[in-house]
């Protein structure tokens, strides 16, 4: 239920860390992830997921493989 | 380490001398009325007053400031809201003068020690830019946070900012209740079709808009910023990246809007691009303008406001000499361990004394142009200089990594850009003969002066056509080239040259470093 970030071409600019509605984004010493356990994709906030629609690197950030995709709770 | 004389040229980040006489043949001729004295600082123009009384002894926009004064950028903003075509987020950006995200980052309390740090070591360092690595207005915390913490400390010190102006609407109140000095905007266009082959996208408002949609965003709040920035009267600068066959003549047109919503100086850089850059441009083959395209333009704009050719699109975050580059000295690891005691009353002290040197080149430069008085030629000629700074002669050709190009006529002499002829470019260290390559960067010269030239240079200068000119070493740089203009008249008008048109030149690609 998240996006996530891939490491090998992601610049570390930061951009999508401060764009992130649920502070899911984590910077260490410009290392940015993803906490798949906060980020809804943007769904209840945007139409588009912010950190994709920043992220100057094209497919750098993508649907993380490894969890379910999120669902609004009814 | 620096001797005191080199200290007295110290320029960190490095801005020229502003673009000097506003319209026509410029000085001298004209009587310099109410100016310091033409083609030596923005000539006043049609700028107001106010404005006129701002930048006259501004260390960014004077051109005898220039020589004297440095200033420094740091790297705290590195997100950046849109996508340039010219622009590649991971490396340094020749064209906005931004280092890349993978240059050395600090965060804004860093950046303030930094600051103090450089400010102690180099007295002439009085101005503090922040533009980069991204857009600082995208990153508004960290930004405005640094410039809090400097003016604390350091009230002496003056704040600029550089943005593309797509967030610059939201926070004008907060540049204004920071006291920042000036901002420069960079505007390429006006136009969102033209600006559709430039900008892919922005970020706004929580959209990534592409297309023409994005560059009428961009454009909208470009034009809405600036004009209220320069209506709370805080100056405003404008950039324009020139990109043949895609905004260059549109720019006459930019130069207008921006004129007319009250930017008070108008640079238009050359499109740096180069497959290895791996920009959009770069890989697709967009060519830059060459060094006489580019100076066409800015004289056909020059009427119409003051012009700014001193940009060098170097490395924003280099600190260091004209020619060398100190941020070794002040690595974020060093910085951190220095104590630092940052005493304004001698750093004000020593200031003064470079307001004496200043006044003293300004003033050799006016009794040479006096003898030309009564002279009448539509020769106007190129000269490009070697210099490490202090307005001086004082560079040796091989040296030197970039030369000065001056415009002398009856009228007088004028700074009208320079060309970098340093080997390195983001690919490496290109394998050319050097000799060839300053021969294309200054080909459209008659002259170029050095401190000390070899015998070998010296021939090749001459099989090319320039003349090499060692005479007036460690001299003044305009009252040289006022001389050497009148002894050149002097020999045309004997027969021992003809006078000639020279040839065009190259600009070279690749981000300065030092
Ligand atoms: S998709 Fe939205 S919620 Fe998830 S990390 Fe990106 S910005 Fe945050
Ligand atoms: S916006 Fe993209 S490139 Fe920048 S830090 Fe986030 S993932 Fe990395
Ligand atoms: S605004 Fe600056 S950092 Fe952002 S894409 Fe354009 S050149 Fe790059």
């Amino acid at each position: 239920m998240a996006y996530k970030i891939k490491e090998s071409t992601c610049v570390g600019c930061s951009a999508c860390h401060d764009q992130c509605p649920n502070h899911a984004i984590v910077e260490k010493n410009f290392v940015l992830s993803i906490d798949p356990t906060k980020c809804t994709e943007c769904i209840g906030f945007f139409s588009e997921p912010q950190c994709v629609a920043i992220c100057p690197i094209p497919r750098t950030i993508h649907i993380n493989p490894d969890v379910p995709r999120f669902q609004m709770a009814v | 380490m620096e001797s005191g004389e080199q200290k007295t040229i110290a320029l960190l980040r490095v801005m020229q001398p502003a673009g000097q006489e506003n319209g026509g043949k410029g000085c001298g001729s004209k009587g310099s009325k109410g100016k310091s004295s033409c083609g030596s600082s923005a000539g006043q123009g049609d700028l107001s007053p106010e404005i006129w009384e701002k930048v006259k002894n501004h260390p960014c926009y004077s051109e005898e400031a220039h020589h004297h004064y440095a200033r420094m950028h740091v790297a705290v903003a590195p997100a950046c809201n849109i996508q340039c075509n010219y622009c590649n987020r991971k490396y340094d950006c020749s064209n906005e003068s931004r280092p890349g995200v993978v240059s050395e980052r600090l965060t804004p309390e860093q950046a303030a020690k930094k600051v103090l740090a450089v400010a102690s070591t180099i007295p002439q360092m009085t101005v503090l830019g922040i533009a980069g690595p991204g857009d600082p207005l995208a990153n508004p915390e960290k930004t405005f946070r640094t410039f809090e913490l400097v003016a604390k400390t350091a009230p002496d010190i003056k704040l600029c900012l550089s943005t593309n102006g797509l967030m610059l609407p939201d926070y004008v109140d907060r540049i204004a209740a920071m006291n920042i000095d000036h901002v420069t905007i960079t505007i390429n266009m006006i136009d969102p079709k033209v600006g559709a082959k430039i900008y892919p996208w922005v970020f706004y408002n929580h959209n990534r808009y592409t297309g023409v949609e994005a560059a009428q965003i961009l454009s909208e709040r470009q034009l809405l910023g600036l004009e209220m920035l320069t209506t709370r009267g805080i100056l405003c600068k404008v950039n324009s990246v020139m990109i043949p066959g895609i905004n260059d003549h549109h720019l006459v047109a930019v130069n207008k809007a921006v004129k007319s919503r009250g930017a008070f100086l108008h640079n238009i850089m050359p499109l740096i691009s180069a497959p290895e850059h791996g920009t959009f441009f770069g890989l697709n083959g967009q060519p830059g303008p060459t060094a006489q395209e580019l100076k066409l333009l800015q004289d056909s704009c020059e009427g119409e406001m003051n012009m700014m050719r001193h940009c060098r699109q170097c490395r924003a975050d280099a600190v260091g000499l004209l020619g060398e580059d100190r941020s070794a000295e002040f690595s974020t690891e060093k910085v951190m361990a220095m104590e630092v005691d940052y005493d304004l009353a001698s750093r004000q002290a020593y200031q003064e004394k470079v307001e004496v040197k200043r006044q003293a080149v300004v003033a050799a430069r006016n009794v040479e142009l006096a003898t030309l008085a009564g002279e009448r030629s539509d020769i106007s000629i190129l000269i490009a200089v070697a210099t490490k700074g202090g307005g001086r002669i004082n560079e040796h050709f091989g040296h030197a990594k970039e030369f000065q190009i001056y415009e002398v006529s009856t009228a007088g002499s004028k700074f009208v850009g320079h060309r970098r002829v340093d080997l390195y470019c983001e690919g490496g260290y290109a394998e050319e003969d050097s000799l060839e390559t300053v021969v294309r960067a200054i080909n459209d010269c008659h002259a170029v002066f050095v401190a000390r030239i070899g015998g070998c240079p010296c021939e090749g200068l001459k099989a090319a056509g320039i003349e090499p000119v060692d005479r007036f070493a460690l001299e003044y740089i305009e009252q040289s080239a006022i001389a050497y203009f009148r002894e050149y008249l002097e020999r045309v008008r004997s027969g021992e040259v003809e006078h000639q048109q020279r040839g065009d030149a190259d600009i070279r690609q690749g981000a300065l470093i030092a």
